[in-house]
């Protein structure tokens, strides 16, 4: 049924689905913007975190003694007693307040601590040197596989594989604590700023000093974050010890992880390698799945990837996974859990049987559509991204990839994501003097959460962006969801555009009488207040609003809200194409063009869309070419815990991106959430453009020199 | 980092009188772009920082009867502004545009690139320029070695000079000049460089109270010369294997040939096996192929790092083509 709220026709919309620039821009760009890692409270101490550097050991003893009388250190911490189990490298295990960072530093270095090394697994990739760190899962049938793998006339049998990667947020994770009395204000890097104040009272709640310290003692501030990924939604030890250093010793303590600390210890995102079966007919139609994975998310195993991903109505599976226990720093969530390493198992794997049958793979993915849950999405998706890429003319079987030592292919892969709005609350003010406030408890990650409520409003009441001021950042506002699972977009503008039509309706019955008429008359509309038909009867915003008085109109709007407009969707479908171009003599591989098409409903800031989709594919060919963990399974150590050896693509790395987002009949869905989708095909796109180009598959992900001179080598290519 | 006492002396020998007798007692800082990380992940821990800024003299780059003298303290980013090194020495200005990143070129000294130490991860990380375990093994040949060194490995050291510009220097048969209280002397950069066999040494042939105060690149003469870097990444990066080249021509073909690799060994690596396959040959994608092949003849891998054999030979094939203008 139609609302008042449901979001304005295409035709009436002054703000919504344009380019825009995001508003914290110029703040970002000038150095203004102040995120935690640039709070620095008066008075303030530093605190610094002592980590294991064993992968696998028992704490036998811990002496701080020397360091609590070391000069300028106020707080010394033991967060993992003698009788811990350490079981990564980078496990906290104290902490040190100081007047300076330098003087924390050598604080830490002041304390003894005596390991008994235990032995300690590291890698995962060879999963037969795995021994008792292993947990196979039950074998998981569908159909009839072995029917399914007859039918067939044609079976392709692979080994594929991507490894385990960190988040590398810009911003590490971290916080600056400030008490005044039983009130501790937290400035924190966080995802999820309406959750870990509650998480830090209970803790301290728990504890008898702090027993009376309550969720609403303590608020969260974070106006700027330097990037998140899904790896800052906990308050993490050292938020705790932060905030209690601070309530120990009356002054705000500041603690950031250093650069090892975050790719040590501050999340990764797991791996998956599998031996795929496939078999189809002769004209591409797959008829069987089969497959046997392994994994690791660090000391908790990994999960069973969702594979076959997307294609999931193959009719005919069979899936066995293994669970690999590792002494590395845990698994959070990263961009698209676990999709990204299920489409390059997927995409990969069907990537070959299409070489195998000697298909195109643009008309072999198309021609199993059937097998998804939104077939007419990706096709239209497809041949869209085929015309961007110019994919009639670039394709060519595989080992075509021309004549000389450097060799050009292309590859595609599909996604899926869902992306349903999160619980938001949001208060929109509009004050005498015409002046309005969109006030969320909501974090801008960097994705243009601002710029969205911000354009939402403005559209709403009919007046300019720059009339509006976004208020977010701050747990005193309206609670919002925390920002992940691209949930984020669809709460906070389902939020404002409620709460902002319900403040216009006030304002509309505040001024109607002065036009000489009914509130459900006029319209908002060009920075006027006018009657429906009539703008010769109308008041500027300004004058509209003197109308107050003393007042202000206050008004909260929440998502979800039953029979007030269908404002968001959930499920949405992307493809990506990949251009390369490999130096057959080095194995370097160099990303020439990335075409994105992605469908998420009602796009709110075409602009801060489409860098959504730049961010994640250049995130993309970073993990497709460059990151590893590099381990070294005799001692234990990450060797590449620092951004030197731990690879990220510059710019001039990454190639001409290409973003279409598909609007227009997709419109009427509503808002759907994007911050996933877009990060999850760039690596399988980039392994089918690789053996497009060398005509051999590269079996794991990163496509690393080595690795793709090996594959040459086997395939007789080099 | 281990809090120190920094010094900024005016002169050579005001900064010479401020050094320490052994390693680890005193640094001397350039750019900073090496030393303050090795000092932040307490590889290095001085008493006593000496920074060389304050030297005027070590900031001049200069022309003489016997080549140009290049201070130590000319930045990587003045080294490829200077009108002369543009002029004639191609293999040089390409070695030092692929020092990457721009910050690195604005603050990374000439005489820094030639000190900075090996970026092993294992050194990196604690455990020794000739890394070992706890019970003594020695953790390269079993480990993660990648990046390490093909040729010239069969000591201890494994690690991969780092320098940037030693190949070319090599190929261009420059020399450092070093500077202590007994006085000034000077050295090959080819003989600079050496593989440490035990602890106590390091990978060049420097006291730690003495100073490399500058290079002397001989006269290029008409050389034909070029630097050719294979690297993963465009943006800040090392690379896997690089070839320097210099070939003194007569006509069409190779009088005398200088093939300098990097990063495949613990020091630059001049072949004489490929000067000598190209002698009195023309240059072109056979006779390169041979020379690659002859450079590469006596590789001795490690367990992870074969393909560096191939990029190693693939720099040397085009850094001779290049030079010959081929490519």
């Amino acid at each position: 049924m139609p609302s008042k709220y449901d979001w304005p026709a295409e035709g009436k919309r002054s703000l919504i689905g344009k380019r825009i620039s995001r508003l914290d821009g110029p703040d970002k760009a000038s150095g203004r913007a102040r995120y935690a890692y640039d709070t620095n409270r008066p008075g303030g101490l530093v605190a610094k975190l002592l980590c294991s550097p064993h992968a696998h050991a028992k704490i036998t003893r811990i002496d701080t003694s020397e360091a609590e009388r070391a000069p300028g250190v106020r707080a010394v911490k033991v967060m993992a007693p003698a009788g811990t189990e350490v079981q990564w490298q980078g496990f906290e295990i104290a902490a040190v307040a100081a007047d300076t960072e330098e003087l924390a530093q050598d604080g830490v270095r002041k304390i003894k601590v005596e390991y008994e090394i235990l032995p300690h697994l590291v890698k995962e990739e060879d999963v037969s040197k795995a021994a008792n760190m292993i947990k196979p899962s039950a074998e998981e049938t569908k159909g009839n596989p072995d029917s399914g793998f007859s039918e067939a006339d044609a079976v392709h049998e692979g080994y594929y594989g991507i490894n385990t990667i960190t988040h590398c947020c810009l911003e590490s994770h971290g916080q600056v604590a400030e008490w005044n009395g039983d009130n501790c204000t937290l400035y924190a890097s966080t995802q999820a700023l309406g959750r870990i104040g509650g998480d830090l009272a209970k803790v301290l709640g728990a504890e008898p000093a702090t027993a009376n310290i309550k969720p609403a003692n303590i608020r969260v501030i974070t106006e700027y974050m330097g990037g998140g990924f899904g790896s800052k939604f906990s308050i993490d030890k050292w938020g705790i010890v932060c905030a209690q250093f601070s309530k120990q010793t009356g002054k705000p303590v500041k603690l950031m992880l250093d650069r090892d600390q975050e790719l040590l210890m501050a999340g990764m995102r797991p791996s998956d390698y599998a031996k795929i079966k496939l078999g189809a007919k002769k004209d591409g139609t797959i008829t069987a799945w089969q497959h046997e994975s392994w994994s690791t998310g660090g000391p908790g195993g990994g999960g069973a990837p969702p594979i076959p991903y997307v294609f999931t109505e193959i009719p005919n599976q069979r899936k066995r996974h293994i669970a690999v226990s590792t002494h590395t720093g845990p698994a959070r969530a990263w961009r698209a859990p676990n999709h990204p390493q299920a489409a390059a198992l997927t995409m990969c794997a069907m990537d070959d049987l299409a070489a195998k049958l000697n298909m195109n793979p643009l008309d072999f993915f198309i021609k199993n559509l059937p097998l998804t849950a939104r077939g007419d999405v990706y096709k239209a998706e497809l041949l869209k991204g085929a015309e961007l890429m110019d994919w009639k003319t670039k394709w060519h079987p595989r080992g075509q990839g021309g004549n000389g030592y450097l060799k050009r292919g292309v590859g595609l892969s599909l996604h899926t994501w869902g992306g349903r709005a999160h619980d938001s609350d949001c208060r929109i003010v509009i004050n005498s003097d015409g002046s309005v406030q969109a006030q969320l408890g909501s974090q801008d990650l960097g994705t243009g959460t601002r710029t969205v409520i911000g354009i939402v409003a403005a559209e709403t009441l009919g007046i300019p962006l720059s009339g509006v001021q976004v208020q977010i950042g701050d747990s005193n506002y309206p609670p919002s969801g925390a920002s992940g699972g691209s949930t984020t977009v669809g709460g906070v503008s389902s939020s404002t555009r409620r709460a902002s039509v319900k403040a216009l309706d006030k304002l509309f019955e505040a001024v109607a009488p002065s036009l000489g008429t009914t509130a459900d008359k006029l319209v908002a509309r060009d920075g006027r207040i006018h009657v429906e038909g009539d703008p010769s009867k109308s008041l500027t915003w300004k004058a509209a609003c003197a109308k107050l008085g003393t007042k202000s109109i206050s008004e909260i709007g929440r998502q979800p809200a039953r029979d007030e407009g269908n404002l968001n969707d959930n499920g949405v479908g992307g493809i990506q194409m990949a251009e390369v171009e490999v130096d057959t003599e080095t194995g370097i591989v160099s990303v020439k063009k990335m075409v994105a098409v992605q469908d998420c409903g009602l796009i709110i800031d075409v602009k801060t869309a489409e860098s959504q989709c730049y961010g994640a594919m250049i995130m993309g060919v970073c993990a497709a070419l460059y990151e590893e963990r590099i381990f070294d399974q005799q001692t234990g150590t990450m060797l590449n815990a620092d951004m030197e050896f731990y690879k990220l693509s510059g710019i001039a790395d990454v190639g001409d991106m290409v973003v279409h987002m598909m609007t227009g009949v997709y419109d009427g869905r509503g808002v759907i959430g994007l911050g996933e989708p877009p990060a999850i095909s760039p690596p399988a796109a980039i392994s089918n453009a690789v053996a497009n180009a060398i005509g051999v598959r590269v079996p794991t992900i990163p496509l690393t020199p080595d690795k793709v001179l090996a594959a040459l080598e086997k395939g007789g290519r080099a | 980092m281990q809090a120190f006492e920094y010094s900024k002396p005016t002169t050579t020998k005001e900064a010479l009188g401020m050094l320490g007798a052994q390693w680890g007692e005193t640094d001397i800082l350039a750019g900073g772009t090496d030393l303050l990380s090795l000092m932040k992940d307490y590889v290095h821990t001085p008493k006593r920082v000496v920074s060389l800024s304050g030297i005027k003299e070590l900031k001049l780059i200069k022309s003489a009867a016997d080549g140009l003298h290049i201070g130590a303290m000319v930045t990587i980013e003045e080294l490829l502004e200077n009108a002369q090194v543009r002029k004639e020495y191609a293999s040089l200005v390409q070695a030092a545009r692929g020092i990457s990143s721009p910050q690195i070129r604005a603050m990374g000294t000439v005489g820094g690139d030639l000190c900075q130490r090996p970026r092993c991860w294992y050194f990196r990380k604690g455990f020794g320029l000739l890394p070992r375990d706890s019970r003594g093994r020695d953790l390269v040949p079993n480990g993660e070695n990648r990046y390490h060194a093909i040729l010239g490995n069969s000591g201890p050291a494994k690690f991969v000079s780092a320098s940037s510009l030693a190949p070319a220097l090599v190929a261009l048969g420059a020399k450092v000049t070093i500077a202590s209280a007994s006085g000034n002397r000077t050295v090959d950069v080819e003989k600079f460089f050496m593989a440490p066999t035990d602890a106590s040494t390091r990978e060049v042939d420097l006291k730690p109270n003495e100073i490399l105060t500058g290079i002397v690149v001989p006269v290029a003469g008409g050389a034909k010369q070029a630097t050719y870097e294979v690297r993963q990444k465009e943006a800040l990066d090392w690379p896997l294997a690089t070839a320097s080249v210099a070939l003194k021509m007569s006509g069409s073909t190779v009088q005398s040939a200088k093939v300098v690799l990097g990063h495949v060994a613990p020091t630059p690596w001049n072949s004489a096996e490929a000067a000598q396959a190209l002698a009195g040959k023309a240059i072109n994608e056979s006779t390169a192929k041979v020379a690659a092949d002859a450079a590469l003849a006596r590789a001795t891998p490690l367990s992870q790092n074969a393909y560096k054999v191939q990029l190693a030979k693939v720099a040397v094939k085009r850094a001779l083509l290049a030079a010959a203008g081929k490519a």
